[in-house]
């Protein structure tokens, strides 16, 4: 993207000026060589957000974002449903509540270090990972039912975790005003064999060092020190949301003329949140959370499992768990004024300031914990959020590196048992059942995760606190 | 003019994969984008067409019958843990009625490289080319 085509109002925040059916400006925060290495789509598809009825404030940008599906990846977005406000299918992706926990262990590096096979091998046999392999659990209607209302609160009362666990989690573990009535037969059938599993591409489960701690007083408080041992898990609503988005989208793009609105993509796919369609969507998708805190909880539970095996000294705590692909009704202040809108987050995370009054007890002085996942072969980030993320961003920040390029161009690059061979030289031990998979996610087809975070920090969007280093990685 | 050859080919969108279908019919594009889709997760000559599966769907326009169709797949694939290396594909007024063979996982043959979430809208077309048609999509993986 050319710099000189957006108005500049300071060194990491970028306008795009009202043009046309825009609604709102656009604002994208990133740092210029950022900028230089956005693809221009970005532009066209944040323009194409702030043409949206009911849309607030601005159509905004995180300095991860990349060209998306009508949205950007790092696309934020608020719609007030007073003034015909939307809800997108569209703006939530298919992999709805797509997020990442953090767990501490009580260990550190050093107590890690000589099991680490042992562990990975433990890891590798607990968590079912990649294309054909099945969760242990099966639900019947009743207990699926059960677990799209419930969501992780759902998950530790059938065994899965602990009570603490759902303090630390979005939501308290569970998504109020979810409808399971509203998802799907097919939706359902999707989750039959996926509870507790990672999935594939991106998602991972990873062992990690805390390298490096940039604010020691909020390391403190979220009870992280260097070379402190982190377990990071990166994944989603499995095929249950992933079937909810594909059939919403279509319904809304289908839809969208019935209302009245002119889509300038038709991945804006969107229904007013006052409609029949907006509030059976929001329903369901509030379902599909529930559905990834339920898997991200029993993943939790198997991993503890895992250490348990291996180092039985281990106590896994839940640090936080952040999801990036939603859409939540939250009360944020709109030209002056006060006022509950429906934000979308679609590859964004949710980053609230210190004293908000959804904060647990023990994080309300700090801030949240933003979790900001890596590669496999870089460095994953701790940050906290501020007390201008709500004014610059309605409280959000980035959530990854984003793709340099294509899985296509990755695999004619790179051979997986070459990416294999090199990280564990580097002391990094990799586990997956596909040498391919490993090559379309090779750390070097992915965009400089460390720029990205610094573009957030220095636009205050959230704050660093610790950069963490793989030691294990299992992928799917 | 002589028939278009059939043939597929993926094309990129940024973390996600494009299909590019192309066929002497509009049923031989929508065949071969299936092929491309099986080549998102495997290679194709790997899967055993042992097992069919009966597909019908309906949209209003090619496009959407398009999305439907992979949508369809998507779905088969991720409820019978199976992987699909051979179409026969009708298509008749709406109406898309094939077959999909194939056989289940087996991680250590297929090597399955990831698995797809769902067909979009983006970038999406069908439409006629000199002697055939020509069908794409983006997935998302």
């Amino acid at each position: 993207m050319n710099p000189d085509s957006l108005v500049r109002k300071s060194e990491f925040e970028w306008w795009i000026p009202p043009v046309g059916r825009m609604r709102v400006p656009g604002v994208i925060y990133a740092s210029e060589p950022l900028i230089v290495d956005m693809d221009e789509k970005v532009r066209e598809q944040v323009s194409n957000v702030a043409t949206l009825p009911g849309i607030q404030r601005a159509s905004y940008a995180m300095p991860d974002a990349h060209w998306g599906y009508g949205f950007p990846i790092g696309g934020v977005a608020a719609f007030d449903p007073e003034e015909g406000g939307v809800v997108s299918a569209g703006g939530v992706g298919f992999d709805i509540s797509c997020g990442v926990r953090a767990l501490r262990t009580g260990l550190t590096a050093g107590d890690v270090e000589s099991v680490k096979l042992r562990l990975a091998t433990s890891l590798e046999s607990t968590v079912p990972a990649g294309v054909g392999s099945r969760g242990q659990i099966t639900l019947d209607e009743a207990g699926l039912d059960a677990m799209l209302a419930g969501g992780a609160r759902w998950a530790v009362q059938h065994g899965y975790g602990q009570d603490a666990d759902l303090e630390m989690t979005e939501e308290r573990g569970c998504m109020a005003d979810a409808h399971p009535e509203w998802v799907s037969a097919r939706a359902r059938r999707r989750q039959q064999h996926e509870m507790g599993t990672l999935g594939s591409g991106n998602h991972y489960l990873e062992v990690q060092r805390v390298a490096e701690v940039y604010d020691t007083r909020v390391a403190g408080a979220f009870g992280v020190d260097r070379d402190d041992v982190i377990v990071s898990i990166h994944c989603g609503s499995r095929g249950l949301g992933h079937q909810i988005g594909t059939e919403f989208l279509t319904e809304m793009a289908v839809a969208a003329p019935s209302f009245g609105i002119v889509l300038s993509d038709r991945e804006l796919a969107c229904a007013p949140v006052e409609s029949e369609l907006g509030r059976r969507y929001l329903g369901a998708m509030r379902a599909g959370i529930n559905c990834a805190l339920a898997n991200r909880q029993i993943i939790t539970h198997l991993v503890r499992h895992a250490f348990a095996d291996v180092l039985p000294a281990a106590q896994l705590s839940l640090l936080y768990d952040v999801s990036h692909n939603t859409c939540k009704l939250e009360p944020h202040v709109a030209n002056g004024a006060a006022k509950p809108l429906f934000v979308h987050r679609k590859g964004a995370t949710r980053a609230l300031g210190p004293g908000h009054p959804d904060l647990p007890d023990s994080l309300r002085d700090i801030g949240q914990p933003v979790l900001i996942g890596g590669t496999m072969g870089t460095a994953s980030y701790i940050l906290v959020g501020t007390d201008t993320g709500e004014r610059l961003s309605f409280s959000s920040s980035c959530h990854g590196a984003g793709r340099a390029m294509s899985r296509h161009e990755a695999v004619r690059r790179w051979k997986g048992r070459q990416i294999i061979d090199e990280l564990a030289a580097r002391g990094i031990v990799v586990r997956s059942p596909s040498s391919r998979g490993v090559a379309e996610e090779a750390p070097g087809a992915y965009k400089d995760v460390s720029a990205v975070i610094n573009a957030a920090d220095r636009a205050g969007l959230s704050r660093k606190v610790a950069r963490l280093e793989p030691m294990v990685c299992v992928k799917g | 003019m002589s028939a278009c050859a059939a043939s597929w080919e993926h094309f990129s969108h940024d973390a996600d994969i494009g299909l590019i279908g192309i066929g002497p019919t509009k049923a031989e594009a929508f065949r071969q984008t299936a092929i491309a889709l099986t080549a998102v997760v495997t290679e194709v000559e790997k899967v055993r067409p042992l097992t069919p599966v009966p597909i019908v769907c309906r949209a209003a326009t090619d496009d959407l019958l398009l999305v439907e169709w992979l949508n369809a797949l998507i779905f088969e694939m991720s409820v019978r843990s199976m992987l699909f290396g051979d179409f026969a594909v009708q298509i008749s007024g709406g109406e898309l009625r094939a077959t999909a063979s194939g056989e289940r996982v087996d991680r250590e043959r297929h090597e399955p490289a990831v698995e797809i979430k769902g067909a979009t809208l983006t970038a999406l077309r069908v439409e006629p080319v000199p002697a055939g048609w020509r069908a794409q999509c983006v997935v998302d993986v």
